[in-house]
């Protein structure tokens, strides 16, 4: 059922199965571009915008976007790319993430991108919203300090029935991620661990435990995000 | 409690997809939708209860806290505040001893804000109970509220005449009245019902019928531009065991209303056009998406859905065509503007939250419950039956090349008639704004929030698809206005609002541009502020629906349009600053701690 066509990103020429989503057809040319929201496994919903590319002048999430025969993906160019790093400051104004206290340093994907794209300063104001901790739950602590709001809890982690434990509360910059209390009380260990590790930032931690990798040995400790992809 | 809310379940087959609609059914019963409430539905709609709780959480009317027996929601468009709403706020405030968004002590009374509901020409206006009250004035505050405390019946308070037109109906008996200033091929009186249908249906097929949409060039009348004939035989020729046909009649850019006449004046003439689209396109089931804020129009237009039926223009055969089925319900969205994006409308209509779908795929090929589906405007469907009754070069004759037919445009703000005026495209702001009475003006806003804010050097533009396109909201501002205070603020609060907040981008930016903008108006603004809004604002572009998009157009337009108003309140020969107050911001912890701190540079 293999079908291949061509298409070329930033000039390259590139293959990949057709119906495959650019993000993914990029990975397998090895050319990477980056995500927050998006999984592998999930229906992509292209919400944190920060794989943005350009095709045919018009801007398109390239998690939700199949790649074409003959299309041409601009990934790499200036303007795209400090787009990328706008979003990134700006979820980082929008909470509050104070990297050198969280649990998830090192295996976080936003501080990765911040890395990434060298943020040094946003050139955003600082929200400091005034955000809550749930602790309420037996297995896990919900950080809305942290929270980007991906979805990514919201869409993996269900129960057997398919009934999800996360959803979203509210809209627009009110709009938060929280946890479904009578579902919360039937979380397993494994459940826990898989939604603290879905969440690419440090709003998920199961309880009881913290940095059993010591800081210096993480996943982005050592190479920037998106080296395992890019040649 | 219990029994009444599973019979609410039952009533909607139990279907999840049904969920606004029994929401809307416990709200509207109870004032407010209970923890209870929402434990019954995750337990017989197989949900969790966090997963109910999302959808209510992100409609307006919708709420888990009691709204009161009394839930009066008072509008705070633009429109509404040069009209007097703030004396009518400050009314019911002093009247009821409590602030917006409070309930009384005793339950009986609640105030609430609430955007742009459809009454632009008639301000200030609140709805109570469903319920508009039109033109109010601090003496009717007062009079409403001590009629409620007698406990009179809402129909004994609107003590006032009915509006014009059909609002005196008698299932609708409205303060609301329709204005209509100008009369075009929609609004006509020359309109047969059941003409098409009956006459001209039975001897032409399905493909004639898109063939002489696209020869009529029409192109949709929501804003967006799509050529419908496109998207009539897109739909037509996508596969699926259902095809549906849904009217998007969520009017909530603010300025607009001529949704809200046209479906009170000539709700057949949509009707009919639905059932024509369905002929086109193959489907026989209708939806029509109405806004909450007009909830009013519920029995009126279930009247008239009863009598088309009841005519033979709906249900089986319709017209004596074999096999030509179609039937139309109305399903109600809970207050969320951005469900007028065509595809945050499917999700609506399917019960969930109102987040726009990524595209591709599109709604035509699959939409509501994955099915192909058409969705298009009020007036669309409405100038479809005209276009078949006679003819797509007929109706070419009318407006522009590339703009053809009338356009029905929402006029209100600083003019001597507000009201709707159905013009030809292709008519300059100039002429409109002579033809309505508006004098001194300093600027329109064309296309509402979302369009552009207009100076008179630019009054000679004309309206069209290639020009000032617009889904026909004008918003007309006085020299007597302050611009960034009272209009550009206001319109970036409510894009704040209503963001559904999936985007990082528009669920952020807005804000962070809104403070900015409060910055500059506070006096505190220096040059480098302008560029930043302008440099910033891109950011948008890459949101995933047209409200995202525009998010920034206040501040964008008004910015490249006006910006002498922004350059005079900047603070003189300042390029720079750090943004905050370094002094300010510690001096609380330094009076806690009893330091005092040195800041060389600011000697």
């Amino acid at each position: 059922m293999s079908s291949l066509i061509k298409f070329k990103i930033d000039g390259k020429e590139c293959m990949a199965e057709a119906g495959t989503f650019i993000v993914e057809a990029a990975r397998q040319n090895s050319i990477y571009i980056p995500t927050l929201c998006n999984m592998p496994g999930l229906k992509p919903k292209g919400s944190c915008r920060i794989c943005t590319v350009r095709i045919n002048g018009r801007l398109m999430t390239s998690c939700t976007t199949p790649v074409a025969d003959g299309m041409e993906i601009e990934s790499g160019s200036l303007d795209i790319i400090e787009l990328r790093k706008s979003i990134v400051e700006l979820l980082f104004v929008s909470g509050n993430h104070f990297c050198p206290a969280c649990e998830k340093s090192g295996n976080c994907e936003l501080q990765a991108l911040g890395y990434l794209y060298q943020m040094m300063v946003p050139r955003y104001p600082y929200d400091f919203p005034l955000r809550a901790v749930d602790a309420s739950s037996p297995k896990i602590i919900k950080d809305q300090n942290r929270c980007i709001l991906c979805k990514r809890c919201i869409k993996s982690i269900k129960d057997e029935d398919g009934k999800s434990f996360f959803a979203f509360r509210s809209r627009g910059n009110h709009l938060e991620v929280v946890l479904d209390q009578e579902l919360a009380a039937t979380m397993t260990d494994e459940q826990a661990e898989l939604a603290m590790q879905n969440c690419p930032v440090g709003s998920i931690l199961v309880k009881e435990k913290g940095f059993a990798t010591p800081i210096g040995k993480r996943k982005f400790d050592k190479q920037p995000i998106g080296s395992d992809i890019h040649v | 409690m219990e029994k009444i809310v599973r019979q609410i379940i039952e009533k909607y087959g139990s279907d999840p997809n049904r969920l606004m609609d029994i929401l809307i059914d416990i709200q509207e019963q109870y004032g407010y939708i209970s923890r209870d409430a929402v434990a019954l539905m995750a337990q017989h709609l197989n949900m969790s209860q966090v997963d109910v709780e999302q959808t209510i959480t992100f409609y307006h009317f919708l709420s888990t806290r009691h709204r009161g027996k009394y839930a009066i929601y008072l509008n705070n468009s633009a429109v509404a505040y040069m009209f007097g709403r703030q004396a009518i706020k400050d009314a019911f405030e002093k009247e009821l001893g409590i602030k917006f968004g409070q309930v009384t002590e005793d339950g009986a009374i609640g105030l609430f804000d609430t955007a742009c509901i459809g009454m632009n020409d008639q301000e200030p206006a609140a709805i109570i109970n469903n319920k508009v009250f039109t033109k109010l004035t601090p003496y009717r505050v007062r009079e409403i509220i001590r009629h409620m405390r007698e406990g009179k019946s809402l129909d004994e308070l609107m003590n006032e005449s009915y509006g014009d037109g059909k609002n005196q109906h008698p299932y609708l008996q409205t303060m609301v009245s329709s204005n209509i200033r100008r009369k075009g091929m929609i609004l006509s009186d020359d309109y047969v019902m059941g003409k098409v249908l009956k006459t001209i249906l039975p001897n032409i097929s399905p493909e004639a019928v898109i063939a002489e949409i696209k020869h009529s060039h029409i192109r949709g009348r929501g804003g967006a531009g799509f050529p419908t004939g496109f998207k009539w035989e897109f739909c037509r020729k996508a596969k699926g065991p259902k095809h549906y046909v849904v009217c998007n009649a969520d009017e909530g850019e603010p300025g607009t209303f001529k949704d809200r006449v046209i479906l009170t004046e000539k709700p057949e003439l949509v009707f009919e056009g639905m059932a024509l689209a369905g002929y086109a396109i193959g489907g026989d089931e209708g939806i029509l998406y109405l806004r909450y804020e007009y909830r009013y129009m519920k029995d009126y237009l279930e009247s008239v859905l009863k009598t088309m039926k009841e005519q033979n223009l709906l249900g089986d055969n319709i017209g004596g065509i074999d096999g030509f089925n179609f039937d139309i319900r109305i399903q109600f969205g809970a207050g969320a503007y951005v469900c007028g994006e065509e595809s945050a409308l499917l999700e609506s209509l399917e019960g969930k939250r109102g987040e726009p779908r990524d595209k591709p795929p599109f709604p035509v090929e699959k939409g509501y419950l994955n099915q192909p589906t058409i969705i298009n405007n009020v007036e669309t469907f409405a100038t479809a039956v005209r276009i078949i009754e006679n003819g797509g070069e007929w109706f070419t004759q009318f407006g522009t090349e590339d703009s053809t037919g009338t356009k029905i445009l929402s006029i209100s703000g600083d003019c001597m008639f507000p009201g709707v005026y159905e013009v030809n495209w292709g008519f300059n702001v100039s002429d409109m704004l002579d033809m309505v009475g508006a004098y001194d003006v300093q600027a329109v806003q064309v296309g509402g929030p979302s369009g552009t804010l207009i100076g008179p050097d630019e009054f000679h533009r004309t309206l069209g698809y290639s020009d000032l396109s617009t889904g026909g909201s004008m918003i007309i501002f006085g020299t007597q206005r302050n611009l960034l205070k009272d209009v550009v603020l206001n319109f970036m609060e409510f894009f704040i609002d209503e963001s559904c907040g999936s985007c990082s981008t528009c669920r952020n930016m807005p804000q962070v541009m809104r403070n900015k903008l409060i910055k500059i108006l506070n006096g505190n603004g220096v040059k480098k502020d302008l560029s930043d809004l302008k440099e910033w604002s891109k950011v948008l572009l890459a949101s995933r629906c047209g409200l995202g998009q525009t998010a920034g157009n206040p501040i964008v337009s008004s910015l490249k349009n006006f910006r002498p108003l922004y350059e005079e309140l900047l603070q003189k020969e300042v390029e720079f600053d750090e943004g905050f107050d370094l002094v300010a911001s510690v001096q609380g912890s330094c009076k806690y701690v009893g330091r005092v701190p040195k800041f060389h540079h600011h000697n």
